[in-house]
């Protein structure tokens, strides 16, 4: 199905001005119940199962359960993302646990910075980019 | 009419899309922008940290050259791409990418991405080109850099672009729509640099039901790109390059690790391997048929033909892989912890890109090292920057363009202002998400420098966009005035709505344009057939109906698939060949005319007649060909 949401989790991102969820969803999906105050998928067969939803959901409200028309029932995949890694949990039909831990970036959260610390040139006529020859670690940049 | 208030927004460069292209040309833009004091605005449709086709993260980079250590030379990677292309690519387009590309990939690793090192600190390849990396934040990690260069209050989200403002023969900005409140919007702008991604659901997608979705392809983009381009008259090509990518059947895991990395075996239900088997069938596509790697389309046709004979399933041969490498290791502990080394490595590769397919493997119990998973070729896509090759037609480098190739601007459409890069710009595939980010820098300081040059202000008329606006509302207002006229909404004979709209094209184009149905197997009459019944629906496109701003974006997201695949239809029936057998077939027209089409097919729309061009163009050479 795809996203589909824990109702006793989901707070409704506690009625901030938008939810988390429907921030994020790359297809426009996730929507907001204002009665009840929970967000659903509103085209569960639009969803890429993308899990940025999932990640981003502050209360683990938001699951995945695996398209009906191919993968057979029980299976979870789970995530929990933090500021430097993911850590996955797969649970197989059959019962058994797998768990990986992956990096998911060398630098603190919002720090990038545009010209990578590499020098920067200033000949808009020139074939090189502005952080270049530095960035590409050559002297000149390639020409036939 | 719907009541919407409208937006202006008037800018130098408008950057439409967010994606690896875009957000490589924010960073580049920003920063010759800022020194001439001029604007930059971008427009996406989603949110930057996650939109476009690394939404989910990747596990591979797939174009680095490696020129600092000497890896390869440039004419590697310009041989590599034409000869998988069957002969036809832009080579200046594609030396201009390359040369560019590595630096994308060492500030993406300056930015936080982790690239696999080996132990003496060199990057880890997958493949010749390709580099390993812990992709799961790859997006965030670009969109970043291009929200810190260009600031938020210059990043319009959720907004979704429908098409091109025109002054004459020059693109003066864009017109769409708030996917959240009731707003129109209208970018005017000296330039315009086009970055909307590919398109995919213009086939029929072999899951049908709740696995619509799960196309290799992701379902946000939807052909803006292409639509964008030729309502602007721009000449657009390989508009037949479409892509089918064979991966992991159904949930569509990649298989780049698999092939590349552990050196894996796919066999047919015999346990043949058609690369061996079939290998003789090679000779017919020569000289391309010969080279290595063997192009990624011969390589589809041969695993086609066992599966038109009936021998499938296909398998990848994953513990066969798995457990050879492992042996190889000498005693019995090294291999075990290769073995969980390994088998790590394989399920961060879907766990960073395609997680459907981690959940598929644990559903069907399977355990990489103990059972074969089967492989089957997807639907058709188009994505000019991975192993398709349709979009814009646009100017190649000064300093090395043939001169049919040349028109001032690097990236640059045959429209005046409009600059495409990514999947927007044609004949110059595998340049993957670090290529998209290098070429969108290209094209961003070409636009710069377009700016610049033509500092004059943009003329806009405010009764043609009044127009536009209506039209582009107009679906609002036919849900409003009939949806009362039956009990449900839902069947109505006073309009369509978006989804079967969307069906109706994907039948179309199945059937007709050979899609997985037809076994990718298409002729003249097919197409002639298909392009009719898509001259009734491009009239019904005029009765969609949306009931709210989410359906309004998915009436104009399946106007855009149409023109799509009108392009692909008038461009397949154009090329009198089969030259990517595996990408399709000609049945009337089963042999490669290397004679008279070793040539590009370009197609071109006259926004005033409503007429479609044809055209030959000659493809040139900056090396020898083999
Ligand atoms: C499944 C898959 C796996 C891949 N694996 C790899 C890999 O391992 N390594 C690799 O290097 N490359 C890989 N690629 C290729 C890579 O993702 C693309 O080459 C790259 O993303 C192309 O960049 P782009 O900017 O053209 O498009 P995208 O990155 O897709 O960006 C398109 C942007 O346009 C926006 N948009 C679309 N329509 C509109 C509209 N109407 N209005 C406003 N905005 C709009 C989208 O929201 C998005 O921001 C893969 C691609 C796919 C699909
Ligand atoms: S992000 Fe989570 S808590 Fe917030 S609305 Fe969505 S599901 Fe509910
Ligand atoms: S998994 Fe992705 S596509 Fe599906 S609802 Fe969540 S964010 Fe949207």
């Amino acid at each position: 199905m795809p996203s589909f949401v824990n109702p006793e989790k989901c707070d409704g991102c506690k009625a901030l001005d938008k939810t988390a969820c429907q921030y994020v969803c790359p297809n426009d999906l996730m929507m907001l119940n204002p009665d009840l105050m929970k967000a659903y998928n509103r085209e569960p067969e639009m969803c890429w199962e993308c899990y940025n939803c999932v990640k981003i959901c502050p209360t683990q409200a938001v699951e995945i359960r695996g398209y009906a028309d191919f993968v057979p029932l029980g299976a979870t995949v789970t995530p929990l993302r933090s500021t430097d890694s993911i850590l996955w949990t797969v649970k197989f039909r059959n019962g058994s646990l797998k768990r990986f831990k992956f990096p998911i970036r060398t630098t603190p959260e919002g720090e990038a910075k545009p010209d990578g610390g590499f020098a920067v040139q200033d000949d808009i006529n020139s074939n090189a980019l502005y952080s270049e020859p530095e960035a590409l670690g050559l002297d000149e940049v390639a020409t036939l | 009419m719907a009541n919407f208030e409208t937006v202006e927004v008037t800018t130098d460069l408008l950057i439409v899309g967010g994606g690896m292209a875009a957000c490589g040309a924010a960073v580049e833009a920003a920063y010759w922008a800022k020194k001439s004091g001029l604007k930059v605005t971008l427009v996406d449709k989603a949110a930057v940290d996650r939109s476009g086709a690394v939404a989910m993260g990747l596990s591979a980079i797939n174009q680095y050259v490696g020129l600092k250590d000497g890896q390869n030379s440039m004419k590697d990677y310009v041989d590599y791409v034409r000869n998988d292309l069957m002969g036809i690519t832009r080579e200046d387009l594609v030396f201009n990418i390359a040369r560019h590309v590595d630096s994308s990939v060492h500030l993406f690793e300056k930015w936080g991405l982790p690239i696999w090192k080996d132990a003496e600190g060199n990057y880890v390849h997958e493949g010749r080109w390709q580099l390993m990396i812990n992709g799961e934040s790859y997006k965030v990690i670009v969109a970043e850099a291009a929200k810190n260069a260009l600031g938020m209050e210059n990043i319009y989200e959720r907004i979704f672009i429908v098409g091109p403002i025109m002054d004459g023969d020059r693109c003066v900005g864009a017109v769409g729509f708030s996917v959240r409140e009731d707003k129109f919007y209208v970018f005017k702008a000296k330039s315009v640099l086009v970055a909307m991604g590919g398109a995919v659901h213009v086939f029929k997608p072999r899951s049908s039901g709740e696995g619509l979705g799960r196309a290799w392809y992701p379902p946000w983009n939807s052909g803006s790109s292409a639509y964008f381009t030729l309502k602007a008259g721009a000449e657009m090509t390989c508009q037949e390059v479409r892509f089918i990518p064979v991966r992991f059947k159904d949930a569509y895991g990649p298989v780049g690790a698999w092939f590349l990395l552990f050196k894996s075996r796919a066999t047919n239900g015999l346990g043949e391997a058609y690369m061996q088997t079939r290998a003789g069938e090679l000779e017919n596509w020569k000289p391309y048929g010969k080279v290595k790697p063997v192009p990624a389309n011969l390589r589809n046709w041969l695993m086609m033909l066992d599966v038109n004979e009936g021998k499938g399933p296909i398998f990848m041969r994953t513990d066969e892989a798995i457990n050879k490498i492992a042996e190889s290791e000498g005693d019995e502990k090294a291999a075990k912890k290769k073995l969980r080394e390994l088998e790590s490595e394989a399920w961060e590769d879907f766990l960073d890109m395609t997680i459907s397919q981690a959940i598929l493997w644990a559903a069907t119990n399977t355990a990489p090292e103990q059972k074969p998973s089967e492989i089957a070729a997807a639907e058709p896509y188009f994505i000019g920057s991975h192993s398709g090759a349709s979009g814009a037609w646009v100017s190649g480098p000064k300093d090395m363009a043939p001169e049919e190739y040349f028109w001032g601007y690097d990236n640059m459409s045959t429209i005046n202002g409009l600059f495409c890069a990514g999947d927007a710009s044609g004949a110059s595939s595998h340049k993957f998400s670090s290529g998209s980010h290098a070429e969108g820098r290209i094209a961003a300081k070409a636009a710069i420098r377009f700016v610049l040059d033509h500092p004059e202000d943009v003329n806009v008329d405010t009764a043609a966009i009044k127009e536009i606006k209506a039209e582009i509302l107009k679906p609002l207002d036919i849900y409003a005035e009939f949806s009362g006229k039956t009990v449900t909404p839902d069947v109505n004979p006073n309009y369509i709505l978006p989804k079967m709209f969307m069906f109706r094209l994907q039948k179309i184009m199945d059937e007709y344009a050979g899609g997985v149905s037809t076994a990718f197997t298409t002729s003249n009459t097919l197409l002639e057939r298909g392009l009719e019944l898509l001259s009734f629906l491009r009239e019904d496109a005029a009765h969609l109906a949306a009931a709210d701003l989410h359906d309004l974006m998915r009436c104009w997201e399946n106007v855009h698939r149409m023109w799509q695949a009108e392009a692909h239809v008038r461009t397949l029936l154009f090329r009198d060949e089969t030259r990517w057998p595996g990408y399709y077939f000609r049945s009337d027209k089963p042999v490669m005319d290397n004679e008279n089409w070793l040539a590009f097919a370009n197609c071109k729309y006259d926004p005033d007649t409503g007429d479609w061009e044809m055209i030959k163009r000659p493809v040139v050479h900056i090396y020898n060909e083999l």
